[in-house]
This record gives C-alpha cells, structure tokens and sequence, in this order.
C-alpha cells in the first residue's frame, strides 16, 4: 500500500490507495492546516518561564516541547485561535495579524 | 452428489450462511427477511457455524456491525429488507466507498407508504446508485445460487464491492420449493476464505479506514469504484462459470428465454419471470414469437450485452417493480431505453410499472402486454411509453 507521503493532490486515481484507506498512523501531521489561521501567535521567549500551560490548552499540539522546554510554535498545524495567549500568565504569547 | 430438499427462499439462503460459516452477522428482524436470521441463530446456538451474531437495535447498527466486522478483516454478512434497508441507506455508501466486501440478503419488500409488507422492488431499486452489487434471484434454487455466487465476486481482488443478493419477499422467501444444495464442504471449496491484503486486525501494519475526503481527492476515489464496477462484470461470469461446473446451473448477467427468433420481448427481475414464462409458453404454442429475458445483474448494469440481446426484437416491454416517480418510467426502464440508443436499429420500447406492493400480475396480464406489443409493431405507434399494469380503473 502506498505511504501517505507519496500521495499528494496531483496523484492520478488510479494510484491512491484502495477505498482511500491509509496504512500508517499519524498521517495528520502531514496535512497542512495552518493555512487557515488568520490571526498569529507570537511566541515572546523571554517573557516566558516555560510553567507550560499552554501545552495542554492547545487544541491541535501545536506547541512543541523539547527537554521541558516549549519551543516556537507549529505553524503547518496552529490555526490561530488565540487560547494559548488568553491563558498565558506570564503575557509571553501575542496575538497578531497574519500578513500574507 | 447434489442434495435434493424442499425449502423455503428465507431457509435456502440461512443454509447457504451456514454453510459459508461467516464470522459475523449483523441481525435485525425486519419482515420478510426475519426468518433468515432467526434460522441462522439456530445454526450458531447448535455450535454449527462459529459465527459471531450480534444481536443489534436497529438495520443502521446491523450494517455497522458489518462495516467494522469486515474492515476488521472479518468475512460479515446481514439480511433485512424494505424500510430496514431504508435505515442502512447512509452505511450503503459508507461499505461501498470503504470497498468492503460485505454480503446482505435483501428481502424485496415495499417501502412505506401506506404501510404494507409486500413484494416489490423499491428498496433495492432506490439502493441502486449506493455502489452495491446486485444480483437478482426468480426463484428459490437461485436465492441459493446467488448468495453462493455473491462473495467470490465481491470479495475479488479487482472488485471488493459489496454484493446484495435480492429474492422477492413471500413470493420466494416464504414458498416452499423442491431444490437442490451442495455439499457444505463443496460450498466452503467454492467460496474460499476472505483474505483482504489490508485489514485493521492485521497483525504487522496499521490501517485506518473511511477518512475525511476532501473535494482534491473524492472525486478520484468515486472513479476507483466506477473501476472495481466495470471490473465486476468479467468477474461475475467467471464466478458462474466456476459454479456451472460444480453444479450444472448455468447463469450470465440475465436469462434469455425463448429470445432466437422473438419478436415482442419482456424485460423483466425477479419471480415475476416465472409467471411471464408460463405465458411466453402458452402463447408459443399459439406461434407467436415472444420471449422474456430475465435480469439477473441490475448492478454492474450490462448495457451492451443487454442492448445486443435486444437488437432483433421490433418491440419491447420492460417491467418495472418499482415506481419511480419520475414521470418518465421507472428505474430499470431508464437503464434499458438507455442501451437501446446505441443501436441501430432499436425496437420501440414500452414500459410497465407492475406489481407494487404485492398486487398481482398474471400469465392473462402478461399476454396483454404482448399483443400491446404486437399492436405496436403493426400500427408503428408507439404511444404513451409509460404505463402502470394492475391497479383498479372505474
């Protein structure tokens, strides 16, 4: 069966998979839904003291934590919808129009 | 040696799951095809088939069952009919697109309303464009037939579609015939194993099934199954190829009866043949060239070879267990006219809705028709092309 890696939208029908079935997990990461976001957050590093309690406020783990340490955001996945800078304590999250 | 008995349609297809020994029934009792079930339980409680039956609350759950049964890599059967089928209608297409080979015995009854248990087809004729194979059966010996048949197709490596197999409610389902069955260890030879190359239980990979299509990919998906469609029909005269040499029966995607040298012809589904045979018969021996062909694949349609086997006849009836509401005939009136355009030479072509609900159609009716034909071929008009035969004039 065909990875999900090797099927894009220019794929001729005749080579997705069979009932559109997918044979390894986590293929979502794949999927670009970051292009929704209209508005942006910026992650302000030294403002932050990394309590990370935006990790779990995020809806989509959009937020990457390396050694307890939360790094700058996903955007192929973040949308934009600002819960991570409403619950920050520490004001270390901005919101901000998306300029494309 | 073939085993002789006298069954009815509902207890000749329960045999026929008992002998394939599936892994899993979705059950609801829906009249006619109530019994099904409740003889196939009979065969699970008596440790003759280690199916597992899941008694379910609704035919949306039944077929449910069945599509996470067979995803699962598991072989997955049900049967149901009219309104039951009715509440699987959003699964039809969920099995279909999901490409599981799923087997369900379907019961023709009518649809509500008025409320009313009878035969006719407008459950499955509605089911039409779900992406479901089906077969259609006259009698009880070809239920059986059928639903044998039905799983070496859809579960073929270049089909996985899955395959409804139709028989008339009360007509076929509850009258008793002489038949002839196989021996269970011919039937269990005939029918092979399900192994899909990909399923969920799969012990070394992941699969998941039935994800979000968006509009860049559903459309290609929708071709795959026009593709498995058209592959169906090679497939399904292989299979009965298969089983004419086991068993003697020979089946295409319809009968031709009495079609050499036939003028006038019906084109007709289900038991309903039998009696327009009896009046093929009797009008044959008065020399009249009629004959009937009798569909038996409606899904894939077989337009040129249906369209061929037309192609010497002046005119044509084609009978229609099912309204359609169209105001231009019925479903299997639509298909066929449809053939008949690429021909040359095309008969004129009439069509009857007969039948709904149970009313009763007769050897006496069918003649009717033929000399309505007969009077088309003489006077060369056609007139009104759709027609209803049997219900109540002032």
């Amino acid at each position: 069966m065909r990875k999900a890696s090797e099927i894009n939208e220019n794929t001729p029908w005749r080579e997705l998979t069979t009932g559109a079935g997918i044979a390894e997990p986590a293929t979502s990461k794949l999927f670009n839904t970051g292009d929704w976001r209209t508005m942006t957050p910026v992650f302000l590093e030294d403002k932050c003291t990394h309590c990370l309690y935006c990790i779990p406020y995020c809806p989509d783990s959009s937020i990457p934590v390396h050694q307890r340490k939360r790094l700058d955001f996903d955007f192929m996945h973040c949308k934009g919808c600002g819960i991570c800078a409403k619950v920050c304590p520490f004001h270390a999250i901005e919101m901000v129009k998306e300029e494309k | 040696m073939a085993i002789k008995d006298r069954l009815s349609g509902n207890e000749a297809v329960a045999i026929a799951m008992r002998q394939i020994n599936p892994d899993v029934m979705g059950a609801f009792p829906i009249t006619p095809s109530t019994e099904i079930p409740q003889y196939f339980s009979s065969y699970v409680a008596n440790g003759e088939v280690d199916t597992e039956f899941v008694a379910v609350e609704s035919e949306h759950s039944a077929m449910s069952t069945c599509i996470g049964a067979q995803a699962a890599g598991a072989r997955a059967v049900t049967a149901t009919s009219s309104c039951g089928m009715a509440l699987m209608w959003e699964l039809l297409y969920v099995a279909a697109s999901d490409r599981l080979p799923i087997t369900m015995a379907l019961v023709n009854r009518a649809l509500t309303g008025p409320i009313n248990i009878n035969n006719d087809h407008s459950d499955s004729m509605g089911a039409r464009d779900t992406g479901w194979i089906q077969l259609y059966s006259e009698n009880n010996q070809e239920a059986y037939d059928n639903f044998l048949m039905a799983m070496p197709i859809g579960e073929h490596q270049a089909v996985q579609l899955p395959v409804m197999v139709c028989q008339d409610g009360f007509i076929t389902s509850h009258a008793v015939e002489n038949m002839e069955l196989l021996e269970d260890e011919k039937v269990k030879k005939f029918v092979g194993e399900y192994q899909p190359e990909n399923y969920l239980l799969k012990k070394d990979g992941t699969l998941a099934i039935g994800p979000y299509g968006i509009s860049a990919y559903y459309m290609d998906f929708k071709m795959q199954q026009v593709e498995a469609m058209k592959q169906a029909k090679p497939v399904i005269l292989e299979v009965a190829k298969k089983f004419k040499e086991m068993t003697g029966r020979s089946y295409g995607f319809f009968e031709e009866y009495e079609m050499a040298d036939a003028e006038a012809a019906l084109v007709i589904i289900g038991s309903s043949a039998g009696t327009a045979k009896a009046a093929v018969d009797q009008m044959r021996k008065e020399g009249r060239k009629v004959g009937l062909i009798k569909l038996r694949v409606f899904r894939p349609f077989p337009m040129e070879e249906l369209a061929a086997a037309l192609s010497k006849v002046g005119a044509v009836a084609v009978m229609d267990k099912a309204e359609g509401f169209s105001n231009a005939g019925g479903p299997l009136f639509a298909d066929v006219r449809s053939a008949l355009y690429d021909l040359e030479n095309r008969p004129k072509a009439i069509n009857y809705v007969y039948g709904l609900g149970g009313r009763d159609i007769k050897t006496t009716d069918f003649e009717a028709i033929y000399e309505e034909l007969f009077r088309i071929l003489k006077t060369g008009v056609t007139g009104p092309v759709y027609r209803h035969i049997g219900q109540r004039e002032e």
